[in-house]
């Protein structure tokens, strides 16, 4: 497993032909490995851009290149080899094991037909113990807790052996320890990552660069320093914004009020 | 586990070849039998008459409900995967209503043209129309979230079963044995020439729905985390209407409509071997065929020598079973 290096080049999106531009063009690169945090408020197109990175929804025109390979040239199964997701969709109540669930990740390696190779079941057990499941294994998905379940969609993901692994609000509903847990994990992950979150603090933390958009345009890309500015930050979410170093750890901290 | 399982259907079926109005010994059944497939291997001791019960009457409607049975449960089992929706059933998305519609018009208005093959032919036209009315029905309604796909379901089936309900109406005033027959079902009508239609259907497309057995794990995730895996869900979703309403079309052709195997039979599948599809298409027919001959057993001998409508005992029990699972899943 090998992170790939991501550029987006003039992406944009629209539902339909005379619509509004739902997402305006927008480019940008990270290198591999890095995390890249995207940022900003609700109905910003935060959704629009990650399912064209996911191969979803395919972009009105623009390009992304993993390793300068146009991700929507190729075909979905080779593309999923690419890109792999952790989204916030879940499993319904189907019984499906934590094992079965990991497993579906080998499904674009594999040929219609064939059962599961000594290769994929190696890789199933690594990604497994990656993310510490071991014990779960042969759990009911149903029977396990919020962060259990964003372990193992994150398994699930590693199983598929991606270059680029997209989240969507990973942290969402789990409570601050398992969104600490799922934020160390992100860092130590080595592939380059894409991941949506809605706490600024926590992206500036976790993220190397951070990618701001408001109303479908970019407000900013670049080092959290730059571009989670007080004036930004305030501008693009109609808040108040304020950054204060905090007085034990001299980390930078934003606070948020409502503009008087 | 499928050994047990195969032991298990081996001996419902001699069992619901053995018991009826004249009740025939196991030992008997499995000696004609035999005789039949190798004659002469079995010294014969017993009369023609039984013969002829147990091989050209009980044998094939047991294997008719076994196909029946079968088939049912891995169209239940396959769309509640692509609808991730436990609820999802030929016969509550109105998939069945549409085969008794295309069946009925058949038998009572426009005749056999095309011999034996046109009822299963036309069964398989309503329920493809009644499918794509259902999906049609759901994007209209703007009805796409699972609980609501089977809404839809439910209000396609009633207006195609009011529709049927006129054809026969309209064909003959005293046709309320054929009434009874499309609306409960019945494996009354079991020969041997009909077998292969429904045989070769269910082993055609059983066998592509069981290929398809990673797909269908990868869509109870979800849509878009299917599609991150490299399967087009649009596409695979239509295909597995169409497959499910080529199987339940043929099926309805021969049996009318019997009600919740298809939604049953796959939870209980599921408590058993897992949801891993692999194993729950195989297992889903297994038990499917099994549980499907028991209640025929139980339709036939309950009101002896009266031939009870087989939907009546599924309908009994799989409505007692959806009020378990809603009770299940509130909790």
């Amino acid at each position: 497993m090998s992170a790939g290096h991501l550029a987006v080049k003039d992406l944009c999106w629209r539902p339909g032909k005379n619509q509004p531009f739902l997402l305006h063009p927008v480019s940008f690169e990270i290198s591999a490995g890095r995390v890249l945090g995207v940022v900003g408020p609700n109905g910003a197109g935060k959704s629009t851009l990650l399912r064209m990175i996911y191969h979803y929804q395919k972009p009105t025109s623009g390009q992304i290149l993993v390793d300068r390979q146009d991700l929507w040239g190729m075909a979905s199964k080779v593309a999923a080899r690419k890109v792999a997701a952790v989204l916030q969709e879940q499993p319904g109540a189907f019984g499906l094991s934590v094992r079965d669930i990991v497993a579906l990740g080998r499904t674009p390696h594999r040929s219609g037909l064939s059962s599961e190779s000594a290769k994929d079941a190696q890789i199933i057990e690594a990604a497994i113990a990656r993310m510490q499941l071991e014990a779960l294994v042969a759990r009911d998905f149903d029977t396990l807790s919020g962060g259990e379940r964003q372990r193992v969609m994150v398994a699930r993901a590693l199983a598929q052996q991606p270059q680029v692994l997209v989240m969507d609000e990973p942290t969402n509903h789990l409570d601050i320890r398992h969104q600490l847990e799922i934020l160390s994990l992100i860092r130590s992950l080595g592939l380059t990552i894409v991941v949506s979150l809605h706490d600024l603090n926590m992206a500036a933390d976790v993220c190397d660069a951070i990618l701001l958009l408001k109303d479908g345009r970019c407000q900013g890309f670049g080092s959290a320093d730059d571009v989670l500015s007080e004036q930004l930050v305030s501008d693009t979410f109609s808040v108040t914004a304020q950054r204060q170093v905090l007085s034990v750890s001299q980390n930078q901290h934003l606070t948020f009020h409502l503009p008087t | 586990m499928i050994g047990a399982g195969v032991l298990l259907l081996l001996f419902s079926i001699s069992v619901a070849i053995s018991v009826g109005a004249v009740s025939v010994p196991l030992h008997t059944v499995w000696s004609i039998l035999i005789n039949q497939v190798a004659p002469g291997t079995i010294e014969q001791d017993w009369s023609k008459g039984r013969a002829a019960i147990v091989w050209d009457i009980r044998f094939p409607r047991a294997l008719l409900a076994c196909l029946v049975g079968a088939g049912l449960a891995v169209v239940g089992s396959s769309l509640q995967a692509v609808t991730r929706n436990p609820l999802a059933d030929p016969h509550l998305l109105g998939i069945s209503s549409g085969a008794a519609f295309g069946a009925i018009m058949v038998l009572m208005h426009t005749g056999m043209f095309w011999g034996l093959i046109t009822v299963p032919l036309f069964a398989f036209g309503g329920a493809l129309a009644a499918t794509l009315l259902v999906l049609a029905v759901s994007q209209f309604a703007a009805a796409t979230s699972a609980d609501r796909l089977i809404l839809a379901g439910v209000a396609v089936s009633f207006i195609v079963m009011s529709l049927a309900n006129v054809l026969i109406f309209l064909g003959d005033p005293r046709a309320t044995h054929t009434v009874v027959f499309w609306m409960l079902g019945g494996l009354g009508l079991a020969q041997w020439s009909h077998l292969v239609f429904p045989l070769s259907v269910l082993a055609v497309c059983g066998a592509y729905i069981w290929l398809n057995a990673r797909k269908l794990n990868a869509m109870t995730v979800g849509d878009e985390t299917a599609s991150t895996l490299g399967i087009p869900v649009a596409r695979f979703r239509l295909i597995i209407f169409v497959v499910g309403a080529l199987i339940t079309g043929v099926m309805v052709a021969f049996s009318g409509m019997i009600g919740f195997v298809g939604l049953m039979v796959p939870h209980i599948v599921r408590l058993l071997v897992g949801g891993d599809y692999a194993r729950v298409i195989p297992a889903s027919a297994l038990f499917g065929a099994i549980y499907l001959l028991w209640s025929d057993i139980i339709a036939r001998t309950i009101m002896a020598p009266e031939d009870m409508p087989i939907g009546i005992v599924t309908g009994l029990v799989g409505g007692m079973f959806f009020v378990w699972l809603l009770r299940r899943r509130a909790r």
